[in-house]
């Protein structure tokens, strides 16, 4: 990453922005917890809001915003389809069982 | 013993674009998703499989938990302000200011000292005390062992950050280069330790 | 530039070689010296892993009958009589597996020839953290020390398999605390060390070296390093899970309602057995490519050296090895078709193993056919590589009716399944590891081991190995179980009880077939011939380091100018032309 001063003080702005945008995603987290979303739903609105504030640190605090390393993204697609997989393992395990099966315990 | 000089410990590759030291930093933190990943999967795969209300094995709501979402809440902000002095330690180094790069990680260190302590003596002591163990249910295992091993990242990263306060701080006056690229991996790692709480709270303290 | 500071260190005062012993054999961050101790430690290990094999070998091929000689040393608790305890049989299959893989195999083929030979191949003067790598080695020591101790708790080690399924795992004995705990250790020194192994192929190549400059055993390795790098988090989390299902009571892995030898489960249940298994085999599916892949690397490098000619296809080679890597991500549950899973997933699951054998069948031909019209060195490691080729095929091709749910049914947890997967890591990879270890012997000591000696290892390991894993076939189709304490007293195991015994001579005489190799290493390291920096008359970066390699590798830092296996380039006087010879010399 290219560190004049220059830049490296444009970037301090930059941290301070996304302090006050992740101290408000944290409210925003809270609250909508408190309006009672039904279930999925909810966790649907929570990891969309903590996607939200994952990608900010990433981007600004992990500098990524100003990373032109190739290998590092390279690796971050991999990584996320390796995570994509991982994370479907949950539903590989029930979606085409009996409906009485699905339970885990039914044939655990 | 090892002065024998490697290339790109310092200055990035001319392909790559980048040092080896933030590769491998990366590489691991790459690593670090697929255990977290691996975790939240359980957690997916325990709740859709838990069953409903009536059943001792229902999911608990966080009324049922106890959880407070104030020492969660609050914790959340401590590593999110951990976060931006961590950055702003390493931003001061690249100016050239060491005093005020140090004193930055020094309140990151603090911060981040903060965060066990109201974990262990607001949380983990009362609640191990009032019978919530983690045999108590799937929610409290999911609970101790991802805020266990999160917080053992957060350990992990108090003692990397001590020790460039401490011994590590001689190679600022060798080569302050190299230090402050050291201080971006650290911060590397202690982001990604913020960001994966980010996921944890909500799902353990809300839901 | 690093050979000037070798020459500054290497005459230090008489006080500083003191220190020197430690750090240079010890603790040493010369990736050559890490290289050496993973690769003795890895050869004790899978020695003993091997010795562990032959006791059961006994009890299959006569069971109930008291162990010859040995079997009165391991007292009442193991062998009362020197009669093999179930449990006890139980213990020792369960640690072959593991000390095979995670002890043995993968520490000689990415921890020895990987930390050794890769960085010589890219010209490096050393791995890119030569501390970590050091780390790793340590880290993965303990692990091993924690291993061998579990065989000393009460109840012993390990007994659920190298598989650990739970809910049987959570309720072993004391062994299987102490395999989870040394688990995580082998985990985390691979995770340092495959982080190490990726930023030194990609940052510390010689000038000239492009990626498709790189042998194919350093592509190997860079798959390889990806593979653990990603797959074993997850078994890491599983393990950590079902720590705390041993330790803290929790019920991750266990259901409600298990009743254990008729008495009643206390714990709150509510998890899921399958979820441990879906962890697992997400490691340990890419975990086999980590097993086969750098043996491929191997074989490769002997057989372009030896046939002297250009590998057949070696950017197909490096493109499946790739796609392989990454398939060998979404194939696990193959594993799991008698689970329960629904017809969607398993099929799913088949599709994507058939997908994956194509691009081994690609690396396995081009090989082949880098051997047609060659005027073939019938060196040491070239039989082991040769003989590498057909039993790979095996293995691989026995492996196929077993990623098909409706074959996979009556097949699953037979013998035909150890009969499979070891045609792949025996007479697979172990003859890789020994291809190597002829192969680089030279640049490591200096001097050659003896030929008529590796000739006789060879053959009669050759046939040995296939009187003990060819029978398994044969018994596996009939029906036996794997993990069986004694297959006398079922109709179908008595009716080929005969070929297990043959399977088990062939295990010992396999045995004492390697006396000639460990003799033979041994010998050679004294009374071996001297040779030169390259002996092979080989292409590659590694042969233009002196033998042995000094501290920074190369007395000049090499520039490479072509690729690989420049061999017979016609109109050149020597058949061979080194990737770093600016012009023929
Ligand atoms: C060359 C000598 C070897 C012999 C004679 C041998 C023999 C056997 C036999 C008979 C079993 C089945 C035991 C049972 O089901 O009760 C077995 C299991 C196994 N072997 Fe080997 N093996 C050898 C080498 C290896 C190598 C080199 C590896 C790995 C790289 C390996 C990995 C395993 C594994 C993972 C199991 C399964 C253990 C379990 O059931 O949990 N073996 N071996
Ligand atoms: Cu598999």
């Amino acid at each position: 990453m290219s560190g004049s001063h220059a830049d490296v003080s444009k970037h301090v702005r930059a941290y301070v922005a996304v302090f006050i945008a992740l101290a408000i995603g944290t409210i925003v987290t809270v609250a909508a917890a408190q309006v009672h979303i039904p279930h999925p739903m909810n966790y649907v609105v929570a990891m969309l809001i903590a996607l939200f504030k994952a990608s900010l640190v990433a981007a600004i605090f992990m500098h990524l915003k100003w990373e032109r390393a190739a290998n590092i993204w390279i690796l971050l697609a991999l990584c996320a389809v390796f995570f994509a997989a991982l994370m479907l393992l949950p539903s590989l395990t029930t979606f085409d069982l009996p409906k009485q099966a699905q339970r885990i315990g039914a044939w655990g | 013993m090892s002065t024998q000089t490697l290339p790109y410990t310092v200055h990035p590759h001319p392909v790559t674009g980048i040092y080896s030291g933030k590769f491998g930093t990366w590489l691991f933190l790459a690593s670090e998703v697929m255990l977290f990943g691996a975790l939240f999967s359980s957690y997916v795969l325990l709740r859709v499989g838990a069953p409903e209300a009536p059943s001792p094995l229902h999911w608990p709501s966080h009324e049922e938990t106890h959880l407070s979402w104030r020492i969660g809440g609050f914790n959340t902000l401590v590593l999110i302000v951990s976060s931006v002095t961590m950055v702003m330690a390493w931003a001061s180094l690249k100016m050239g200011d060491f005093s005020k790069g140090r004193r930055y990680l020094w309140l990151t260190f603090l911060l981040a000292l903060t965060f066990i302590v109201v974990k262990l003596s607001l949380e983990y002591v009362p609640k191990l005390r009032g019978g919530y163990v983690p045999a108590k249910s799937t929610f409290f295992s999911l609970y101790y062992t991802l805020t266990g091993l999160h917080g053992l990242h957060v350990i992990g990263g108090m003692v990397v950050i001590g020790y460039f306060l401490g011994p590590g701080a001689a190679l600022w006056k060798r080569d302050p280069e190299y230090y402050t690229n050291r201080i971006e991996c650290t911060g590397l790692y202690w982001h990604f330790v913020d960001l994966v709480w980010i996921f944890l709270f909500p799902v353990l303290y809300l839901m | 530039m690093s050979s000037h500071d070798h020459h500054t260190q290497g005459h230090g005062s008489g006080a500083h070689h003191e220190l020197s012993f430690w750090r240079h054999y010890v603790f040493s961050t010369d990736h050559k010296v890490i290289g050496v101790q993973y690769g003795i430690t890895a050869l004790c290990f899978l020695f003993l892993g091997f010795c562990l094999m032959m006791m059961m070998r006994w009890q299959l091929a006569y069971p109930g009958q008291p162990m010859p000689v040995i079997g009165k040393f391991f007292g009442e608790a193991a062998m009362p009589g020197g009669i093999m305890l179930p449990e006890f049989y139980n213990s020792l299959g369960a640690m072959h597996g593991t000390i095979m893989v995670f002890l043995g195999v993968v520490p000689l083929l990415v921890g020895a020839f990987g930390n050794y030979v890769m960085p010589l191949q890219i010209g490096a003067p050393d791995m890119a953290f030569p501390k970590l790598n050091m780390a790793s080695y340590w880290v993965f020591a303990v692990g091993g020390i924690v291993m061998l101790v579990s065989f000393f708790v009460p109840g012993g080690a390990a007994n659920s398999g190298w598989t650990s399924y739970a809910p049987l795992s959570v309720i072993a004995t004391m062994g299987q605390t102490l395999w989870l705990i040394g688990m995580v250790f082998l985990i985390t020194s691979s995770l340092l060390g495959s982080v190490n192994f990726i930023v030194t192929i990609i940052q510390l190549r010689a000038k000239g070296l492009s990626m498709f400059r790189l042998p194919f055993f350093v592509w190997a390795q860079l798959v390889t390093a990806f593979l653990l790098l990603l797959a074993f988090p997850p078994l890491e989390a599983a393990g950590v899970m079902q720590l705390m299902d041993r330790v803290a009571g929790t019920s991750f892995f266990m259901p409600e309602g298990l009743v254990v030898s008729g008495v009643p489960s206390t714990v709150a249940g509510g998890g899921s057995p399958l979820l441990w298994q879906h962890l697992f085999w997400f490691l340990a599916h890419p975990e086999v490519y980590v097993l086969i892949l750098p043996a491929l690397g191997i074989v490769a490098e002997i057989i372009a050296n030896n046939t002297r000619k250009p590998l057949w296809g070696y950017r197909p080679m490096v493109y499946s090895a790739i796609f392989l890597g990454f398939m060998s991500f979404i194939v696990w549950a193959h594993h799991m078709f008698m689970t329960g899973m629904g017809p969607t997933i398993s099929t799913f699951f088949a599709t994507t193993t058939m997908i994956i054998s194509i691009p081994s069948v690609i690396i396995l031909t081009a090989l082949v056919i880098s051997l047609y019209r060659a005027s073939i060195r019938f060196t040491v490691p070239m039989l082991f590589a040769l003989a590498f080729l057909p039993m790979f095929a095996i293995g691989g091709l026995t492996g196929l009716p077993l990623g098909l749910p409706a074959s996979d049914i009556p097949l699953h947890d037979t013998y035909y399944v150890i009969g499979h997967f070891h045609y792949v890591v025996a007479p697979g990879t172990i003859f890789g590891i020994f291809a190597g270890i002829y192969y680089w012997y030279p640049k490591v000591t200096g001097r050659k081991m003896n030929d008529v000696l590796g000739k006789i290892h060879f053959w009669l390991s050759f046939v040995f190995i296939n009187m003990v894993f060819g029978p398994m076939f044969v018994q596996g189709l009939a029906g036996v179980s794997r993990r069986l304490y004694s297959q006398v007293g079922y109709a179908h195991g008595e009716a080929v009880q005969s070929w297990t015994i043959t399977s088990s001579w062939g295990a010992w005489l396999l045995g004492l077939a390697q006396i000639f190799f460990i003799v033979n290493f041994f010998m050679s390291m004294r009374a071996g011939k001297k040779v030169s920096d390259n002996p092979w008359e080989a292409t590659t970066l590694e042969w233009a380091a002196p033998s042995p390699p000094p501290h920074g590798n190369f007395t000049t830092p090499p520039v490479v100018y072509r690729p690989p296996y420049e061999y017979s380039v016609p109109g050149l006087a020597k058949d061979y032309f080194p990737q770093h010879a600016a012009a023929e010399a």
